[in-house]
């Protein structure tokens, strides 16, 4: 089925996109690098444990580490080779975590032969989850949740819908919207996979407007689907954002403080469908991703890549910068996170590296807020920035937990609009931070 | 880490997203808002002449001089051409008669931008519009000054409600209103109210062919303005749209001889409400910025206009419901928060 209204949410903005850099990139597989960094903390949840020693040889697809609770995910040899060590290594979220560093032997050997199962879909909703377990899958859209436990909800909560998220609405990135257009199928075949293991006969496909090429691909294959849906999106920022993508797709509001499931859905990125697709299908684990490189670097590319590639290879595979670089970005524009340095690996959440030229960079000296208020019409979860920024800065917490602050997402349009070049967003963060530290001590 | 050793690239910059920005800035929205106020300005230079220009002229300079002034004193940066002082000062100069000597927008402004802004900490925390602040200093101080100085417009045509030289439509129309409830020249008031309720007068009104203060006579120009600050997004309908409503349906209810007889035209048209709905009551800074709140901020302002137009003393009420309603803002915006998505 395919729908044909454009659906939206209130609030929101337009930044400036500059998808086309890279848009048309087919997606290029990128050369194996002589060693990779695999973290053993690439979800949210508990770090998991190292499952292999120094001086070890590992093949593709070998596991390293192994969860260590029920939210945490293991991870993968993304080549073959010898364990070099295992070590505290700069992590792209800005702190040093342990990793495993994997030396490659240039074999790249697999595991296991990852051969076809054409009766996949013939496995059990139970075998399905524990094979997307196995393969070490999370959210591939940047929120890193590990994606069984998404599978696995409550009694007591009904699942009937799924969304894949193919928005993509934040700026420069162009990995979905690739992998969209090479990959519709299996982003299908990994949506139905989740469809049967959550028992659900509901699935929408959120697709922007931006990107017609790929509604085009998806309405041609669901024409005729009586399960699977189109769901155009209205070109917004965050369109992607899950409570935003839900309420556009189903016109469903996740109450504050919940998660989707309070509503029945389950959403996935078209990312994390086609890895389901591989884990379910090959026994194939999460061991390599489309990433965007864009910006000042000499040739903007989608590429293919081994998870523990350094984010310094990267760039160098694209030509390397144009000119001075100011922000080296892990993610998009919008949420992404500014590196310190380029020996950082690609983790399973790495959607983009964007690459700000020094001159791009503008700094900003804050002035008063002049209480224009576009922070209040554009915030997606209807707060009102102005006046928790407010209570922030005056340190009521009390104030500012009483004003909504955890609803906050981080999306950052508030700091976006911003004429006063207010720092909104890290202020939000860090109220959001310190309304934390005073439940926990009042907890106590 | 010898094997593993890390290089940190001392070039890159790091800071909390967002890592885009919009190019707008409080200096775009504050000229903007003075483009906004020229179509206005020009009116009034084409109503009475080119004395209008002067005494604009003057407060803008004290208003900038002021400004640079007070921020060397306080050692902080000056930014006395981010256009916000220029914004006072015309808006001041809008809110006095032609024909006032020239200290007067000179003493005005400076009240408005030492005690109405600086003295609070400057743009951003003035709990009330500093431009409606220094009017009412000069209310409070020079009344007669600030009631007479009227002069019957040059251009443009006369109409039947300016026919008493030198008053305001609001005057004219307040007295004759008075006289008609004590029982005395009534059939000459009544006459006088009719008048103002014609198609010419309300011509009249909306060009801005009438007596009154510099900016506020032509709701035309003044609307023409409005619309470029709803172009740019800077003004939105709630505060104009429940003010204006508000004055008009109480003026409808309550203006008249008889209940439901007012002449609700002559109320939107007349007088400051125009100028103040459009370009003083949505102030950014001491207006509500939640969306509710700018409702009720509106009505308020309408219910305060038309209880000093009916039953106050002055014959315009629209400045002064405008500063007290700003003292209603902390507590409207603490209030009226819209709902969060999924509560």
């Amino acid at each position: 089925m395919i729908s044909t209204i454009t659906r939206t949410f209130r609030g929101g903005i337009h930044p400036p996109d500059h998808k086309a850099l890279s848009a048309a990139k087919a997606i290029e597989v990128m050369p194996l690098s002589a060693r990779v960094v695999i973290p053993l903390q690439q979800h949210i949840g508990r770090i998991s444990e190292a499952i292999v020693q120094v001086g070890d040889r590992v093949l593709r697809g070998q596991p390293v580490s192994k969860p260590s609770g029920p939210v945490s995910v293991s991870s993968h040899a993304s080549l073959s080779g010898t364990v070099k060590a295992i070590e505290s290594y700069p992590h792209p979220l800005g702190q040093a975590a342990p990793a495993v560093v994997i030396e490659s032997d240039g074999l790249d050997e697999p595991h296991i032969d990852f051969a076809f199962n054409s009766k996949y879909m013939s496995l059990t909703p139970e075998e399905m989850k524990n094979l997307i377990a196995d393969a070490g899958i999370t959210g591939m859209g940047g929120a890193t949740f590990p994606t069984h436990i998404k599978l696995m909800p409550p009694q007591d909560k009904p699942i009937d819908t799924v969304i894949l998220n193919g928005a993509e609405c934040e700026p420069y990135l162009t990995s979905d919207h690739r992998l969209m257009l090479e990959y519709p199928e299996d982003i299908v075949h990994g949506l139905r996979i989740i469809m049967k293991v959550l028992g659900v006969t509901k699935g929408f496909v959120a697709i922007e407007k931006n990107k017609p090429d790929a509604i085009a691909i998806f309405s041609e294959l669901l024409k005729n689907d009586g399960q699977i849906s189109l769901c155009p999106l209205k070109v917004k920022y965050p369109q992607g954002a899950e409570k935003q993508l839900i309420y556009a797709t189903t016109r469903r509001q996740v109450p504050a403080g919940k998660l989707p499931m309070e509503v029945g859905c389950v959403v996935q990125n078209v990312g994390t469908a086609k890895a389901i697709y591989e884990a379910v299908a090959f026994q194939k684990p999460l061991i390599e991703r489309v990433v965007t490189v864009t910006g000042a670097v000499r040739e903007p590319k989608n590429l293919l890549v081994r998870i523990g590639t350094s984010v310094r290879e990267l760039i160098e595979y694209c030509g390397g910068f144009t000119e001075e670089p100011g922000k080296v970005i892990m993610g998009g524009p919008m949420m992404g996170i500014a590196q310190f340095t380029l020996d950082v690996p690609i983790i399973k959440g790495s959607s983009g590296i964007v690459v700000m030229s020094r001159g791009e960079v503008k700094e900003y000296e804050p002035q008063e807020c002049i209480a224009c208020a576009q922070c209040v019409d554009v915030c997606p979860m209807n707060l009102m920035p102005t006046l928790i920024v407010s209570y922030v800065e005056n340190e009521r917490w009390d104030l500012a937990k009483e004003a909504g602050i955890m609803n906050c997402m981080e999306c950052g349009s508030c700091a976006f609009v911003c004429p006063a070049g207010r720092n909104v967003m890290h202020l939000m963060r860090f109220g959001k931070f310190m309304v934390q530290e005073m439940e926990k001590a009042e907890k106590k | 880490m010898a094997d593993t050793k890390t290089e940190v690239a001392p070039q890159l910059i790091v800071s909390a997203s967002p890592h885009l920005r919009t190019t707008d800035s409080v200096e775009k929205i504050m000229y903007s808002v003075v483009i906004a106020l020229l179509p206005a300005l020009a009116g009034a230079v084409y109503y009475f002449g080119l004395r209008a220009l002067w005494v604009t002229g003057i407060a803008v300079v004290t208003a900038v001089a002021t400004e640079a002034a007070i921020q060397k004193c306080r050692k902080v940066r000056i930014t006395a051409l981010d256009g916000s002082a220029i914004v006072t000062g015309i808006l001041l100069a809008f809110n006095v008669p032609p024909g006032v000597p020239w200290w007067i927008p000179v003493v005005g402004t400076v009240f408005a931008i030492a005690i109405g802004k600086h003295v609070f900490g400057g743009l951003g925390l003035n709990p009330m519009n500093p431009a409606l602040l220094g009017r009412a200093f000069l209310m409070a101080s020079w009344p007669v000054m600030m009631t007479t100085g009227w002069s019957v417009p040059t251009g443009g045509t006369t109409s039947g409600v300016d026919a008493v030289t030198g008053a305001t439509p609001l005057m004219v129309i307040k007295a004759a209103m008075r006289d008609l409830a004590l029982g005395i020249n009534v059939e000459q008031s009544r006459a006088i109210v009719e008048s103002a309720g014609t198609t010419k007068a309300y011509l009249s009104l909306f060009v801005g062919s009438v007596g009154g203060c510099i900016g506020e006579t032509s709701a035309l120009l003044l609307i023409v303005g409005a619309a470029y600050l709803f172009y740019k997004n800077y003004i939105n309908y709630r505060i104009p749209l429940s003010f204006i409503g508000t004055v008009a349906i109480l003026g409808w209810i309550f203006g008249g001889e008889g209940l439901f007889t007012g002449d609700f035209m002559f109320h939107i048209l007349a007088g400051g409400l125009i100028l103040g709905a459009f370009f003083m009551a949505t102030d950014m800074v001491t207006c509500p910025s939640s969306p509710l709140g700018q409702w009720i901020f509106g009505f308020g302002c309408g219910l305060l206009t038309i209880v000093i137009r009916l039953v106050g003393g002055y014959p315009e009420g629209v400045s002064y419901s405008i500063l007290l309603m700003n003292l209603t803002t902390p507590l409207l915006d603490r209030y009226t928060k819209p709902k969060v998505f999924g509560a």
